[in-house]
């Protein structure tokens, strides 16, 4: 049997694929390397506007809680204290109930609550932050102050409980704007969470179940610890979007950068005094704004990436035990 | 159903030999979760509600057709004070045409870009290191707060180009900003579902790389792809902060990409604060509601076709 010799003469333009290729090759890379120049760009063009603000506060931008624009005065701890302590309320009862959803879909549900559960948690998601914050404005806003005050009297006397829930005058608060941040970082937690919980192996469960434990023992037993700090991760994604949150904290939070224990007074948070001042704002009061972006950024970053780390270095874990 | 222990003892599986307290507990549990499930669906339910009942009765011809009235605080002034109040006309075409003009805009901008990160990443960086570089800081990018990319545009565009620097432009290029990262990530996970034998039989007939990219595995993963940029899409849509410092404001209809123009984020925000502003508050933030959940469903019906493709 004899093989025909290929004939090469239909084998046309050669040369040219490889070059295209390679120019093709180098697009894509500029595409994705867009991304890289972009968050470049907004480091140091925010920085660079902001660096007045730093020459002339120097650590007592985030040290100091004198914030005074007319004076010239910019210590913004008031507004680090604000972001944090709304985070902090988003996520105590986010968790719990993030987790719990979690669970319930992963592990409980039958596939129609199971579906509209999954519905319930898209559509939370995809309503913009701006309509929460004008529910919260408009309706919360006259409604809540009623609870918090009889809550304030309820605990009255008790040591601490009555210091962290005081009076509230208006209903605006760091608690008003937590709660309404709840509804943003739960479907952030649970998606993340469902995906941790997915990657436990299946025989481990049934094995528990086999060996009689109830499903609630099975989950403490099995999933939990297997996806602890996958867990942990989904959090911290969830912090992130909490301590990023604008438009939904400024309308509800009430203006006022105060350091107080009280959750039902008003405050100021971060991104809330950006957006409520910038665009009336020159010279160092501007540049001290945009400095208050800078260091948000830098915290959402470090926050980001410690999250995106745990979260992969799991998946690779599990991926080597699979 | 019962089983036989080594002992040769039978023992009953039916679950009655579990004790009160451990039975309990699973219940207990069991409704927990349930009770979170609640927890977050009641809010949602409120909020939609809310939103129907009170931007409802907006939604007329006049609303997608005339200007932003300008007299809603003189007229909701007049009522308090029992004058005859003048007459307002709700409209909100201007917020309209600037949501859908900068939407379309930072579409333009941040997909054909997305698109190509993704290839590259999935087609070309694979498991490299820059590649890992590149999806570990598109992560990271896609947590930024959005207030950021508004400042980061202020600075970098508003400022440079003084009064003139507020537009649609600028309002565009940081919702882009904010786009791209959702577009490469969910292009690239598109781009993996391709099975790498359409790759590999495209390959096989003789075609280059890119030829093989741009006919076959492009195509293959294009309703996922749409899918995925629809609900960056409707992400973009629905956010008010990245345009608070970069599209200034105007309360006449603008479709030039230049001079001053709104949004129904950000009139949502300036109506509610503003006296006699809350109906133009409500019916803008339904206009926009309505508008997010049609994209989002429209992205959710395409990815779900093309997962049964895919499983078939």
């Amino acid at each position: 049997m004899t093989v025909a010799p290929l004939d090469t003469t239909t084998l046309t333009r050669r040369r040219r694929g490889p070059s295209v290729d390679r120019a093709f090759a180098w697009l894509t890379l500029g595409g994705g390397l867009v991304i890289l120049v972009v968050l470049a760009g907004i480091a140091i063009s925010t920085t660079q506007k902001a660096w007045p603000a730093f020459r002339e506060e120097g650590l007592g931008f985030l040290l100091s809680d004198n914030w005074n624009p007319n004076e010239g005065e910019f210590g913004a701890l008031a507004f680090v204290y604000g972001t944090a302590i709304v985070s902090l309320i988003a996520l105590v009862i986010s968790v719990p109930m993030s987790v719990g959803i979690a669970l319930f879909v992963n592990e409980v549900a039958p596939r129609r609550i199971k579906a509209f559960t999954i519905t319930v948690m898209d559509l939370m998601a995809a309503v913009p932050s701006v309509v929460y914050g004008l529910v919260g404005f408009a309706v919360l806003r006259p409604e809540v102050k009623g609870l918090f005050n009889s809550i304030a009297d309820a605990v009255s006397g008790i040591p601490v409980l009555s210091t962290i829930f005081g009076e509230s005058q208006s209903g605006m608060s760091f608690m008003l704007a937590g709660l309404i941040l709840v509804l943003m970082v739960t479907p952030i937690i649970t998606s993340i969470s469902r995906e941790v919980f997915a990657t436990v192996p299946e025989g481990d469960k049934a094995g528990a179940l086999a060996l009689g434990a109830t499903r609630y023992e099975m989950i403490r037993g099995v999933v939990v610890p297997h996806s602890f700090g996958g867990v942990v991760g989904a959090v911290m994604l969830g912090l992130g979007r909490a301590m990023g949150e604008t438009i939904a904290v400024v309308l509800v939070i009430g203006a006022s950068p105060q350091i107080v224990a009280n959750l039902f007074a008003p405050g100021e948070a971060m991104p809330s005094v950006i957006a409520r001042n910038l665009n009336e704002s020159s010279g160092t009061y501007q540049a001290a704004l945009i400095g208050l972006g800078v260091a948000l950024f830098g915290l959402t970053i470090v926050v980001n990436m410690s999250a995106r780390g745990i979260v992969s270095r799991l998946e690779r874990r599990m991926r080597g035990a699979a | 159903m019962t089983a036989l222990a080594p002992s040769g003892e039978q023992i009953v599986l039916d679950g009655s030999t579990i004790s009160r307290g451990r039975k309990f507990r699973n219940f207990m549990a069991t409704a927990a979760m349930g009770v979170a499930v609640l927890l977050a669906a009641i809010p949602l339910g409120f909020v939609l509600y809310q939103l129907v009942a009170k931007g409802a009765e907006m939604i007329r011809v006049d609303w997608f057709t005339e200007d932003i009235p300008t007299n809603v605080g003189a007229a909701a002034l007049a009522e308090k004070f029992g004058a005859e109040p003048e007459e307002v006309i709700y409209g909100m075409a201007p917020a309209i045409v600037g949501t859908f003009l900068m939407t379309a805009m930072a579409s333009l901008l941040a997909i054909p870009i997305g698109l190509l990160g993704a290839v590259y990443l999935n087609e070309y960086g694979k498991n490299g290191r820059l590649a890992g570089v590149i999806r570990f800081f598109t992560d990271v990018m896609t947590g930024v707060p959005s207030v950021i990319m508004g400042i980061f545009i202020y600075t970098f565009w508003v400022l440079r180009y003084g009064p003139t620097g507020r537009s649609a432009i600028a309002g565009s290029l940081a919702l882009a900003c904010l786009m791209l990262p959702i577009v490469v990530r969910s292009c690239e996970e598109m781009l993996r579902l391709v099975p790498d034998a359409l790759r590999e039989g495209s390959a096989a007939l003789g075609s280059p790389r890119w030829r093989t990219t741009t006919t076959v595995v492009l195509p293959a993963a294009l309703p996922g792809i749409t899918s995925g940029c629809m609900l960056a899409i409707a992400r973009a849509a629905g956010e008010t902060a990245p345009l608070l410092f970069t599209i200034g404001s105007v309360t006449a209809v603008n479709f030039s990409l230049q001079g001053q123009n709104t949004a129904l984020s950000t009139q949502i925000y300036s109506n509610a604060t503003q006296p006699g502003g809350e109906p133009l508050a409500w019916g803008a933030a339904l206009t926009l509601v309505v508008i997010v959940l049609v994209f989002t469903m429209a992205g959710r019906r395409v990815a779900k076709r093309f997962s049964i493709d895919a499983a078939a």
